[in-house]
């Protein structure tokens, strides 16, 4: 599903240039749950800037279904995004003018494949799958953080995407609101065969992946796969 | 993503920030306003010509003369009458009106109309429709309202005029094809041309305009007609140069519509005319319905030019006001696009995106404008209608609406533009970690697209000003200008960065220290803000700048001025009893003879044949032109020589002049330089009849703003001392009701005498000042109104970065009252700096003004600069404190959270 060759990416920092990540290289398997874990200043958000396609390596390849990220423009990874992955930020990044159900649509819309009237009732029952029902008129501000998370999964999963993306997604959430988003994610990830790849400091949320890359200093230092837990 | 649902998403999008973006978009909201109003208000007036050239005219057809019409004229008329072409006539001179009541007397402008004028329009009277009685067998005058107070009469009272007893029959309401303000310089007086014998008041030489307006017969195509009919008249009155007649005429108004007028001396009527043994016979015009039309229509299109310029740069500077308004609404959405972009939005649809809200906002912004245009416009022709010759019925211009609403739509994308084309290179991974704004971003200098959008720009710049002058050159001229200001604003502002960087001390307080560094900070309003206030400051300072100047001329130096009451239009046998009439109330103070003369060679060689000399590009005016020329000994006070000598012993020009030499000749610089002579150059004059020759031995500077008679050409005494003459007498007599008994007393006896005393100029000159201050005024106040909203949206655009960093403060344990300080430091000293700027641009521009366009010095006025300046510092603290408030509005919690 995912693979990282040699990735190493540099950043202009006066005369010398520093680098975030030296040859990290591994391959997740479709339908994986795996977690990327390391103390701050480590690159685990690098790589997953790289892993998604936002950002592009300094050296190294990324194959995302096949598709080598580095060979293709910004607008042809925006495109593949679209199509492909799925994300959730520590921050919700719901676009604060749109509706909760407006939100949702958004992806479906970009696409541009299916009528308004399918978008909407796939965002709805999207809604209503992570417990929204009802709030779908909301703004973002009218919403509570767990609410929003949810909006945010709700988005993340109304293009049916092969992979999902999570940065820190109950960092910004109490514990009992962070773990209902922690099992719906898991859930989703079941029901749809969904790989999520999610970058935590959290190690009790690390433990129930199946498999957990830790970084130091921009490079893999561990790399341990586990029976999954809750199948 | 179907470009349905993507409008809808950007409807949807545009939610919260409809308002903002609005307000920024509607910058060029009084640009659009300025040009709907000018068009509009234009092709009102325009249309008003066409439909009301005949009136204005008062018939198919108009000769006129300052001379009596030649033997000639008389003949076509005559035979024209015959083949069912009416005519009628009109005498125009200057006389005074001595009110039988009260005794008051004030100089007038006498209308001598005959039966049947004007064959187009009606004049009105109140009460109404008493004109239809002014051709009856009793003296009738019909009187400016304004004359019946000066002169405190009403209607029904008597009047007289010259030699004859009227009687007010009526003031007149409105007169076809002149504008109210005439009556401003003199009150019209119409009277039926059966009376003009009878006033007495034409004599030889006397000063008057003679016109006949002819009315073709029914059933003619009257333009067409009326065109051929000018041009056999042309043929038949100058066989040698029709051209010529048509050619000056046009010439002479072109110079009357751009505000040339006459000297002092020529508008109080002192000014006789003779056609016999002049030289160059006199001029007579022929006008058509058409030529009317062509003429007002130029010179409304004219108006229109100037007009639009100061609409261009309003609209310009709305363009900066759009572009930095932009720039802040596009910094707020930052994280919006990063989202869009990791959800998979393409860099075109995010752009489509935020174009679309633009679009539709800039369209607000200019409706708004046209909206306020069509206001101004419908309002226009009440508050000039006193300058027009004509009624303007105000109808809607849909062309120049939609111009308006095209051009405002424009400029508003293509400035929207520059700072939306960012939104295309935010990163999605600023979703995952955000940068600082300037940093998300970011700025290819090489970016094609960018190139692009600044070529449309300068583009759309050139292209506006050169359609809107409707000339290359000056539409460059007018970019150059405009850019060369946002140049040296933009420097201006780099400079006070550097400055502001270098200066800040340790050791000053605390607010002073923030406030001064914000000035040079990332994020900083420097420039954007500089530049709305230095334009704004510019263009009102210049306005104010030059009309000061420009009023200044009109002042009378009335302190130096030896007298206070003229007489002019004296005969040789009325003078000297006059002079002794006058003694009895105070003393003479000038007696000045005036012998009236034309150019008969230059060098010689013969005025006509200069004329017809095409290769010499000399105005036409200073050779057919009647001069009204004295002879004296010695300089007077408002003169200076700059060329030559001035010779007072009569013994010695004698001796000088030989037997039959030429006589001493001394002329005006302005005069000279046009005649094209120079010291030593012969003139012969052609002085009623009979040939004087002369050599021209000095060349004076003439101050004519003086209450004194002054004159192109003085000549030698012995030159003129046998020619027949007037005289003109001025006399000091400073208590006021001396005077009035004075003027009285000298009609009385000499109907034919005008008088005029110095309060009478001196009001005449402050109505007409007052009122083309008023229209400045307006001016000023519309460019000091183009900044404000151009500000807001400057101050707007870094309003985010300031109102975290007021709230951080508050945060940390400032007070309000600290970041007030720190907030009025900033904007203090972006004030003062935009308000110095925008001062030396204006001092420039004015100076250049005065010294390229109205050929004067420039006295810079340091009251109005110094108002100016300090109204601008506290415009700006006022916007930036206003704008800054929810610094104090909003918790420290809330704006974090929000970070």
């Amino acid at each position: 599903m995912l693979v990282a060759r040699a990735l190493s990416k540099d950043y202009a920092s006066g005369e010398k240039p520093l680098t975030v990540l030296h040859d990290v290289s591994f391959e997740i398997a479709r339908g994986a749950y795996v977690s990327i874990v390391g103390p701050s200043g480590s690159g685990k958000t690098t790589l997953l800037g790289l892993l998604a396609g936002l950002d592009t390596p300094t050296r190294g390849t990324i194959l995302l279904d096949g598709a080598d990220m580095g060979a293709l423009d910004e607008d042809a990874r925006a495109a593949l995004r679209g199509e492909k992955v799925g994300f959730v930020f520590q921050s919700f990044q719901l676009i604060p003018t749109l509706t909760a159900l407006e939100n949702v649509q958004v992806p479906l819309e970009l696409r541009g494949e299916v009528s308004t009237a399918e978008a909407t009732k796939r965002a709805k029952a999207l809604l209503d799958r992570v417990g929204l029902h009802g709030r779908s008129h909301h703004f973002p501000t009218q919403l509570s953080g767990g609410e929003q998370q949810r909006v945010a999964l709700a988005r993340a999963f109304v293009n049916a995407p092969a992979i999902l993306f999570a940065d820190e997604p109950t960092g910004n959430l109490d514990g009992a609101t962070g773990a209902r988003i922690v099992e719906l994610i898991e859930e989703l990830n079941r029901e749809r065969g969904t790989t999520v790849v999610l970058v935590t400091h959290d190690s009790a949320l690390a433990e129930r992946t199946q498999r957990t890359i830790r970084l130091a200093d921009g490079a893999v230092i561990e790399d341990i796969s586990r029976v999954p837990s809750l199948v | 993503m179907r470009p349905a649902v993507l409008a809808r998403l950007a409807w949807q999008e545009s939610r919260t920030a409809r308002r903002r973006l609005a307000l920024y978009m509607s910058s060029i909201a009084l640009g659009v306003a300025a040009l709907v109003a000018i068009d509009s208000f234009a092709g009102n007036v325009t249309r008003s010509i066409r439909e009301q050239s005949r009136s204005l005219l008062g018939g198919d057809l108009q000769v006129s003369s300052r001379a009596e019409f030649p033997a000639v004229v008389d003949t076509l008329l005559d035979s024209l009458a015959g083949a069912g072409v009416a005519n009628a006539s009109v005498t125009s001179f200057a006389s005074m009106a001595l009110a039988g009541g009260s005794g008051n007397t004030r100089l007038v402008q006498v209308r001598a109309v005959s039966d049947g004028y004007p064959f187009y329009g009606t004049i009105g009277t109140q009460p109404a429709g008493r004109w239809a009685d002014a051709h009856g067998d009793a003296p009738l005058v019909f009187v400016d309202p304004s004359l019946l107070v000066s002169l405190d009469a009403q209607v029904g009272d008597s009047m007289r005029l010259g030699r004859q007893m009227f009687t007010i029959a009526g003031s007149l309401e409105n007169v076809p094809g002149d504008a109210g303000i005439t009556s401003v310089i003199g009150p019209r007086v119409f009277v039926s041309s059966r009376w003009l014998d009878a006033m007495g008041l034409l004599q030889a030489g006397s000063r008057a305009e003679y016109e006949a307006v002819l009315r073709l017969p029914p059933g003619n195509d009257g333009t067409r007609a009326g065109t051929a009919l000018a041009r056999a008249l042309r043929r038949r009155i100058d066989p040698a140069n029709p051209d010529r007649i048509a050619e000056d005429a046009t010439r002479e108004r072109a110079a009357g519509a751009l505000g040339g007028g006459e000297r002092l001396d020529d508008s109080v009527g002192v000014e006789n005319t003779t056609a016999e043994g002049a030289t160059i016979p006199p001029r007579v015009r022929v006008r058509t319905v058409a030529d009317t039309e062509r003429d007002f229509t130029e010179a409304v299109a004219r108006l229109a030019d100037f007009l639009s310029v100061i609409g261009l740069i309003a609209l310009l500077l709305g363009g900066i006001g759009v572009a930095s308004g932009v720039h802040a609404f596009v910094v707020s959405k930052i994280d919006t696009v990063a989202v869009l972009r990791c959800l998979g939005a393409s860099s075109r649809q995010v752009l489509t995106l935020y174009v679309l809200q633009a679009g539709v906002m800039g369209l607000v912004g200019a409706t708004a404008g046209t909206a306020l245009g069509v206001a101004i416009q419908l309002a226009l022709p009440g508050a000039v209608k006193d300058f027009l010759p004509l009624d303007v019925s105000p109808t809607l211009e849909w062309r120049a609406i939609g111009l308006g609403l095209a051009i405002g739509v424009w400029v508003a994308l293509v400035f929207a533009l520059r700072p939306l084309l960012a939104l295309r290179r935010v990163s999605p991974l600023q979703a995952l970690r955000r940068a600082t704004d300037d940093n998300a971003l970011p700025r290819e200098w090489t970016d094609p697209a960018r190139l692009i959008v600044d070529v449309l720009l300068i583009a759309s710049i050139i292209g506006i000003a050169v359609a809107r002058t409707g000339d290359w050159v000056e539409g460059l001229f007018v970019s150059v200008g405009i850019t060369v200001a946002v140049l040296v604003l933009w420097g201006a502002a780099s400079v006070l960065i550097k400055l502001a960087r270098k200066s800040v001390r340790s050791t000053w307080p605390f607010a002073l220290r923030q406030g001064i560094a914000n000035l040079y900070r990332p994020a900083n309003q420097t420039r954007a803000v500089t530049l709305a206030l230095g334009f704004g400051a510019f263009l009102l300072s210049t306005v104010y700048l030059v009309q000061g100047n420009l009023l200044k001329r009109f002042e009378i130096a009335d302190s130096a001025a030896a007298g206070n009451l003229l007489f002019f239009d004296v005969q040789d046998d009325q003078v000297d009893a006059l002079d002794s009439l006058v003694r009895t109330a105070g003393p003479i103070v000038e007696r000045t003879p005036i012998v009236t003369m034309r150019v008969s060679s230059v060098n010689g060689r013969r005025a006509q044949a200069l004329m017809n000399d095409t290769t010499i590009d000399r105005p036409g005016w200073v050779l057919r032109r009647e001069y009204r020329s004295s002879y004296r000994d010695s300089l007077s006070a408002s003169e200076k020589l700059v060329q030559g000598e001035w010779t007072p012993d009569a013994a010695k020009r004698e001796r000088r002049r030989g037997p039959n030499g030429p006589y001493e000749v001394s002329l005006e610089s302005g005069v000279a330089a046009d005649l094209m002579v120079t010291l030593g150059d012969t003139i012969t004059w052609d002085v009623q009849g009979v040939r004087v020759p002369t050599v021209v031995t000095s060349i004076r500077e003439v101050n004519w703003a003086r209450f004194e008679t002054n004159f192109f050409a003085i000549f030698a005494p012995e030159a003129l001392e046998a020619a027949p003459q007037q005289f003109v007498l001025i006399a000091n007599i400073p208590d006021q009701t001396v005077l009035a008994r004075v003027q009285r007393d000298a009609i009385r006896r000499f109907p034919n005498v005008s008088s005029l005393d110095l309060s009478v100029i001196r009001s005449t000159i402050e109505n007409i000042t007052s009122r083309v201050t008023i229209a400045i005024r307006f001016l000023g106040v519309f460019c000091l109104a183009i900044g404000i909203p151009v500000l807001f949206s400057a101050v707007a655009a870094t309003r985010r970065a300031r109102l975290r960093e007021g709230v951080l403060l508050r945060t940390l344990g400032a007070s309000r009252a600290l970041v007030q300080r720190v907030l009025f430091a900033e904007y203090a000293a972006l004030g003062v700096l935009g308000a110095f700027t925008g001062m030396l641009l204006a001092f420039g521009g004015a100076w250049a003004l005065m010294r390229w366009v109205f050929d004067d010095t420039f006295v810079p006025a340091w009251g109005a600069a110094g108002a100016i300046i300090a109204a601008t510092v506290a415009l700006t603290v006022g916007i930036g404190l206003l704008t800054s408030r929810d610094v104090h509005r909003e918790t420290p919690m809330a704006v974090l959270r929000d970070a």
